[in-house]
């Protein structure tokens, strides 16, 4: 199939202004019609806004594309217990990035967003947790957050209605399994961030064991939009399943990395062509749709529509939506071992199949890194694979059991060499690279 | 444990700034992980007596302080150089050139085995996904960002922080010191952006479609 040259599927919508220089002031959001969107959902009912969003089909961003509406629905409205609203900030993914350039660039919107939400939800406290390494995005969502308290968006009576909320930026410290919502939860308690039992569901019993919804910043980050512009029109992009538009975040080896929205359904081909292709003109090896924890697939996969119902039925999923791209100069093997390293070390340590089951799965790869694997133990990394999947208690011991199989399905051979020869022997990192490791 | 000998005291009013920390939060115990920032804003690392004065405010055991800071991992257990630099190796970074990176900078810096310049000015570590992926390879120093990093480039960034000169992330404001960014993760300095904190990778798509892509 030919590549399109044009970029009719690319749609800025959510970046469509990231190039103004004043966007992530107030003043500069304002401008380009800022907070009307709130104006606008302050005059519906809460209970309005949940099925306006309900009706829009908009789907969580944040990797498992639970549907948004539903996930505000599943709060109980009676009750004494207070409410919350709890934005996921803590992108760690490998693979993905997206939400932090969202909060550097607009951080405003995220803040438009979070009223809405917490309106919808009828939380009076909002907590925004952004990952203790990006200090750039908690000054910047930080300082939104004051200028908007300033403005009379946020506190007492909300734009002059009725409502009002506090909202809090909180820096995290270094723990991929915080994004995790649940450990989250427990790391903005104050507690070592280890994934909760489920049920019961935040809704339910969240934060401080109060009815809570726990949102991705691209998931929130798309609200106002739909509270302007309508369940319709939000629907005439991307598929009935899928609808909408995404932040593809692409990055590896392409001419032109970042971030390329269009709606759901654009295929990687297509993306590719955006990013100027491969670079040197290579070809494509693998690719990952949506963070280390998906199944990779090959070339063979670049005209999969990218949608959820697409990759879930070509045996992979969505995830973040923010692709990976490697060339042919690239191990496998190294690849593979290097996520399992980062599982390893991101391990909470709270069930045994993942604290010890990605300890021996590094363990045996490091060795076929080397050149030193033993046939037999591709059987033992299948087997291990096996044990960690769905015998964990949350889903990053099935992420850790995920590079493996997976990279088995297309690459065996590549494993079979790395019995005798090392990987940098047959591939060289120097080639890899974006840049020689020799100054030129 | 006895502080190593680098290690700076933490100022005499502590618990009121901590206090205030607290207070920010209507549970408090909330609050525990910018407490620990803020104890790193003075110390560089989280001292026994940080821990302490963290279990002090909160009312809670420094047992329970210390389970809490040792699980997450931009806390730590040595005091760090004036400036802290991590090389992402995970996957992509690594293999992008981060190995390189690090590889050459730790010979370059001469850093010991706990990543530690003789000079005391820098702290070598490598790090994991910093969700900057289309920017790889990564480097951060006092977690601010550089992109697209390279052992040459490596060398001048490191060559003019030891000069004193003003070092500026490729997003963002200005590498200030390990300790300076840990009070902004406390939350108790807020300082208004003036410049956009946009780069090439962030407008990648909106210049294809703006017909605007650079070749
Ligand atoms: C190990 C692990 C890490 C996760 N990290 C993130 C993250 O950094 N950001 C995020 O929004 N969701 C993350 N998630 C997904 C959250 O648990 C949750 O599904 C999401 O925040 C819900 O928001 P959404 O419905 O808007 O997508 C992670 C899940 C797991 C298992
Ligand atoms: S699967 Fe891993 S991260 Fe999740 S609870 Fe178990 S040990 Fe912790």
């Amino acid at each position: 199939m030919a590549a399109k040259r044009s970029s009719q599927k690319l749609r800025p919508i959510i970046t469509e202004h990231w190039d103004d220089p004043n966007l992530f002031t107030l003043a500069g959001y304002q401008k380009v019609g800022g907070y009307k969107a709130l104006k606008a959902a302050l005059k519906k009912t809460p209970d309005q806004v949940i099925e306006l969003v309900k009706a829009s089909g908009l789907r969580g961003r944040g990797g498992a594309g639970f549907p948004t509406g539903m996930k505000w629905g599943f709060v109980p409205k009676k009750g004494d217990k207070p409410r919350y609203l709890v934005v996921n900030a803590d992108e760690s993914e490998p693979g993905a990035c997206k939400d932090v350039p969202l909060m550097l660039a607009d951080p405003h919107l995220l803040v438009e967003g979070v009223i809405i939400t917490s309106y919808a939800i009828e939380a009076k406290e909002a907590f925004i947790y952004i990952r203790g390494e990006v200090p750039e995005a908690v000054r910047r969502v930080s300082w939104a957050v004051k200028e908007a308290r300033e403005a009379g968006l946020i506190g007492r009576n909300v734009a002059g209605s009725d409502y009002s909320l506090e909202v809090t930026v909180h820096a995290g410290a270094g723990a991929y399994i915080c994004g995790e919502e649940t450990a989250l939860l427990d790391s903005l308690e104050g507690f070592r961030g280890q994934p909760r039992l489920k049920p019961p569901f935040p809704a339910v019993a969240g934060l401080y064991a109060a009815p809570t919804v726990i949102n991705n910043v691209e998931t929130i980050a798309n609200v106002p939009f739909i509270v302007t512009n309508g369940a319709e029109w939000f629907r005439g992009y991307g598929t009935e399943k899928s609808p909408g538009f995404k932040l593809w975040a692409v990055s590896g080896h392409v001419e032109r990395p970042g971030i390329y929205e269009a709606p759901f359904g654009i295929t990687m081909r297509e993306l590719l062509d955006y990013a100027g292709g491969v670079r040197y003109g290579r070809d494509v090896k693998f690719w990952i749709p949506g963070g280390s924890s998906v199944p990779m697939l090959t070339a063979e996969h670049l005209d999969i529509p990218l949608t959820y119902e697409d990759l879930a039925a070509a045996g992979t999923m969505l995830g973040t939506g923010t692709p990976m791209v490697f060339d042919t100069t690239t191990s496998v093997v190294k690849a593979v071992t290097r996520w399992l390293e980062f599982y390893k070390h991101e391990s909470c340590g709270k069930c045994t199949p993942c604290r010890e089951g990605t300890y021996w799965v590094v363990d045996i790869l490091q060795r076929f890194e080397q050149g030193d694997g033993k046939k037999t133990e591709l059987k033992l990394l299948d087997d291990l694979s096996n044990q960690i999947e769905g015998r964990s208690f949350c889903a990053l011991g099935d992420a850790a059991a995920t590079p493996f199989p997976a990279a088995m399905k297309y690459f065996a051979d590549e494993f079979d060499l790395a019995t005798k020869t090392p990987v940098d022997k047959t591939f060289d990192p120097a080639a890899t690279m974006l840049k020689s490791p020799v100054a030129v | 444990m006895t502080p190593p000998a680098n290690s700076v005291s933490l100022p005499n009013d502590i618990d009121k700034e901590l206090t205030t920390i607290a207070d920010r939060y209507t549970h408090r115990r909330s609050a525990i992980l910018p407490m620990l920032h803020l104890v790193q804003s003075y110390q560089g690392w989280v001292s026994p007596e940080g821990i302490e004065a963290c279990a002090r405010v909160l009312g809670i055991s420094p047992a329970e302080v210390s389970g809490v800071s040792t699980f997450y991992t931009m806390y730590r257990r040595r005091p760090c150089g004036k400036h802290l630099i991590g090389v992402c190796t995970t996957s992509l970074c690594g293999m992008l050139g981060g190995d390189a990176v690090l590889q050459d900078l730790r010979e370059y810096l001469s850093v010991d085995e706990n990543g530690d310049s003789p000079d005391g000015m820098f702290t070598v570590e490598h790090i994991e996904c910093q969700a900057a992926c289309s920017q790889a390879p990564v480097v951060t120093i006092d977690w601010e960002f550089f992109q697209y990093m390279t052992p040459w480039r490596m060398h001048e960034v490191v060559a003019d922080l030891r000069d004193g000169k003003e070092v500026k992330p490729d997003r963002g404001s200005t590498v200030r010191g390990f300790r300076e960014v840990e009070k902004v993760l406390a939350g108790m300095e807020l300082t208004e952006p003036t410049q956009p904190a946009v780069d090439d990778a962030m407008l990648a798509g909106l210049m294809v479609a703006k017909g605007k892509a650079k070749s």
